[in-house]
């Protein structure tokens, strides 16, 4: 029980971000609305990918270092969690914008459509997904993983052009972009209200905890799976 | 004929009340929901819901427990 403080903390800490996501007090802004609330679930399943991808790409480099199957199951593991992350703050994300920018801000379609953010986040998940094709098109184990692990870790360095820095270089409706307001809306102390921050840090953190819990399970499967082929 | 005073001035502050909300140029927000008390069905169904997965994903960890044992 002892190791398993954080699941605790997990739960924890995302009952306090319902709870205190819905009844507490949130600054009062235009177009926004009580959309803002979204921040502590959209947003912080953009930050738990990030965090998921982070991992993965430290265990595709452990692998490449000693080339022990068992960094390699960890490293897909947390990609595919990751993933999944971001396919749900994609869809997330598509819902706040329908109303946030067509219906209040009268964007057309097309507009949205042209959005750097949403391409950038689509090219981001795309380049994990090709991640998941490679690793399928192989039947060689030592040569799928040694492969995917140089993928994994290009596929981590083009998540950052891809979703930050380009959004930032042209105009784009999402915050954070030169025609909005500049820097990181989630992290840049004078934009975010101090409100928003006290439940968006532990959400954060929560978010991330279950994602690296769901991914421990399916690790802990496919080690038991692959017990045979990991000599340790 | 108290009663119908007293219904009208209750209609008049209706009205009064409710031009004051629209009058007010501060961004809209669900601050009815909150006097009404409904918020909290809301934040009882997430709960409900976020309890539920957290249930699921721990007897998902007992099982790969129960699992890692017995193979050992």
């Amino acid at each position: 029980m002892k190791k398993n403080w954080w699941k605790i903390l997990s739960f924890l800490l995302l009952n306090y971000t319902v709870v205190g996501g819905f009844l507490m007090d949130v600054p009062r802004l235009f177009i926004l609305n009580e959309t803002i609330r979204n921040l502590y679930f959209h947003v912080c399943m953009w930050f738990g990918m990030m965090i998921l991808f982070g991992i993965s790409f430290v265990y595709s480099i452990k692998y490449l270092r000693g080339f022990h199957l068992r960094n390699d199951i960890f490293a897909h593991n947390f990609a595919a969690v990751g993933t999944f992350f971001g396919i749900l703050g994609y869809s997330t994300g598509t819902i706040w914008a329908n109303y946030t920018w067509i219906t209040d801000q009268s964007q057309s379609l097309g507009s949205v459509l042209k959005e750097p953010k949403l391409i950038g986040a689509a090219i981001a998940l795309l380049i994990y997904g090709a991640y998941f094709v490679l690793r399928g098109s192989f039947t060689d184990m030592d040569k799928k993983a040694r492969i995917s692990a140089v993928y994994n870790i290009f596929a981590f360095a083009m998540l950052f052009p891809s979703i930050w820095i380009i959004p930032r270089l042209v105009g784009s409706l999402h915050p954070g972009a030169p025609g909005s307001d500049s820097g990181n809306p989630a992290l840049n102390f004078k934009d975010i209200d101090s409100r928003l921050r006290m439940v968006f840090y532990p959400a954060v953190i929560g978010w991330t905890l279950l994602g690296v819990w769901i991914a421990t399970l399916k690790i802990r499967l496919q080690l038991i799976k692959d017990k045979n082929l990991i000599n340790e | 004929m108290n009663k119908i005073i007293y219904r009208m001035l209750f209609i008049v502050c209706c009205l009064l009340c409710s031009t004051i909300l629209f009058a007010q140029d501060k961004p809209q927000m669900a601050d009815e929901m909150r006097a009404n008390g409904k918020i909290y069905v809301v934040v009882a169904v997430c709960l409900t819901i976020l309890i539920g997965l957290f249930i699921y994903v721990f007897i998902v960890d007992r099982k790969v427990s129960r699992l890692e044992k017995g193979k050992d």
